[in-house]
């Protein structure tokens, strides 16, 4: 059995909390992009619209993420489709990141009161030039502590691809593990690394969120 | 001809009918001065006139432009006539200036040069040419409805609609509004406005409604309608207030 020094530990750790960040990061934007889309149908004035972005936010949200890795990575498969763990991992945790997304950010919209809606109906402004220039300005202040705070969930949210061989942190952790026998040492380790990644991302939110109190001016 | 002619308009909520058959034509020009009890409908009429609320039945034209659902005709509608409202309601992101010249920009594509010069006579008009980069939290409440009607003009409607546009200002700062909208009824604007100083409607307007469960109870110049209230519901009205 060969010997494994601290230093081997984490800096093999390190190598691969890369793909924890890529995979995250990653997510991350395409769960903003799509969260925009179901945002747009959730609000837009069109009943069955409305009506699909709530049925998709409310399975995203009303399913584990592991049971959707579990589906897209052995499900479409079934379907003919093959998938490599990246690519499963990279879908589910796109399609989940955007349900919550879109749900924070209507809230945030619906935060705006009526009365900015009313006086830029009454200027002419159509239902997309009110959003662009009147009603998400507004709301994507409001919008960034909730956000940058959910960022947290989502570098979480990536240990779970370990599960379909995705070699991650976490998957990381479990490998070094079974060649070393020191479980608390590594996983200590990589707790640790979580760690780092998500208490900025969860201060800055808070700070963020108490700036947002504290300004009075919107500018 | 008339500029704005309202036709056997009728408006529920659910099973509340708060707007029973209004009928009235307003001539280009003409100032009008709407009163009458908390609940009688006056908010929602106006708010009709603009598109704010669908109506059930009856019709409302504005110079031309009929009221209907669609996008389409409620912009073009909402080209002809502008409203004011009692909470201001400017865009706190932007600036006095900016919230001059947002709408003519994106609706009407008007270059940033040209928006940014009609912002400023639109701000000078209403007496704030020097608070053009002022945030709306840094204006005064008057000075905030100023805005909202420079706002207003910027878009060169031809009618202005204005829900107790003071009634939720200071008493020290109600003059200065007043002041602004009597400068435009003299410059000869078209103005509906729902409105509890009575004062004011007996200086300016041309003529007063009187508005009592849904329907216009009473329609007339002011000196008539003031002076000499044809029906018990009007006597008792002017009498509380
Ligand atoms: N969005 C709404 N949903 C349901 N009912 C409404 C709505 N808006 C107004 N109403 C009802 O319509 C009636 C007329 O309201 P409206 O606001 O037009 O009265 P108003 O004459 O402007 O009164 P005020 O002097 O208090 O402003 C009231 O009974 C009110 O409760
Ligand atoms: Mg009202």
């Amino acid at each position: 059995m060969t010997q494994f020094s601290t230093w081997d530990i984490v800096s093999n750790l390190l190598l691969a909390a890369r793909w924890t960040v890529l995979l995250s990061i990653l997510a991350f934007i395409g769960g903003g992009a799509v969260g925009l889309v179901v945002l747009y149908c959730r609000i837009a004035r069109k009943p069955w619209l409305q009506r699909a972005a709530n049925l998709y936010i409310e399975l995203f949200q009303g399913t584990p993420l592991l049971m959707q890795l579990f589906l897209i990575f052995f499900g479409l498969p079934l379907m003919g489709l093959d998938v490599s763990p990246w690519a499963a991992a990279f879908v589910s945790l796109t399609l989940w990141t955007s349900a919550f997304l879109a749900e924070i950010w209507r809230g945030c919209v619906e935060s705006i009161p009526k009365g900015q809606w009313e006086a830029s109906s009454s200027l002419a402004m159509s239902f997309f030039e009110q959003l662009r220039y009147v009603v998400l300005p507004q709301a994507l202040r409001i919008a960034v502590p909730p956000t940058v705070g959910f960022s947290v969930q989502v570098v979480k949210g990536t240990a779970l691809t370990s599960i379909i061989g995705f070699v991650e942190l976490s998957k990381a952790a479990t490998i070094i593990t079974n060649a070393t026998f020191e479980p608390f040492t590594v996983y200590g380790f990589a707790a640790l690394i979580y760690f780092v990644l998500c208490w900025p991302l969860s201060k800055s939110s808070q700070l963020l969120e108490r700036k947002l109190n504290v300004a009075h001016h919107h500018h | 001809m008339s500029l704005i002619t309202i036709t056997e308009v009728r408006k529920s909520f659910g099973q509340n009918e708060v707007l029973k058959g209004i009928n009235l034509d307003v001539a280009a020009g003409e100032v009008i001065a709407i009163i009458g009890k908390s609940g009688s409908g006056k908010s929602t009429l106006l708010r009709c006139i603009n598109g704010l609320e669908t109506i059930n039945d009856g019709s409302i034209t504005v110079a031309g432009a009929q009221l209907a659902p669609d996008e389409v005709h409620l912009r073009a509608l909402r080209l002809k006539v502008g409203m004011i409202f009692q909470g201001f309601n400017l865009f706190p992101h932007l600036t006095a200036g900016r919230n001059v010249m947002l709408s003519p920009m994106v609706v009407k594509k008007v270059s940033q040069k040209e928006a940014e010069a009609e912002a400023r006579v639109r701000l000078e008009q209403v007496g704030l040419a020097h608070k053009f980069d002022a945030y709306p939290d840094e204006l005064s409440g008057g000075q905030q409805q100023r805005v909202a009607i420079a706002r207003a003009l910027a878009m060169k409607p031809l009618a202005l609609l204005c829900d107790e546009i003071t009634s939720a200002l200071d008493p020290e700062l109600v003059n200065e509004v007043l002041a602004v909208v009597k400068k435009l009824a003299e410059e000869g604007m078209t103005l509906l406005m729902v409105t509890h100083e009575m004062r004011f409607a007996r200086e300016v307007c041309d003529r007063v409604v009187f508005m009592h469960q849904g329907r216009v109870h009473e329609i007339g110049p002011p000196e008539e309608v003031f002076a000499n209230p044809q029906t018990a519901e009007l006597r008792q009205f002017l009498g509380q207030s």
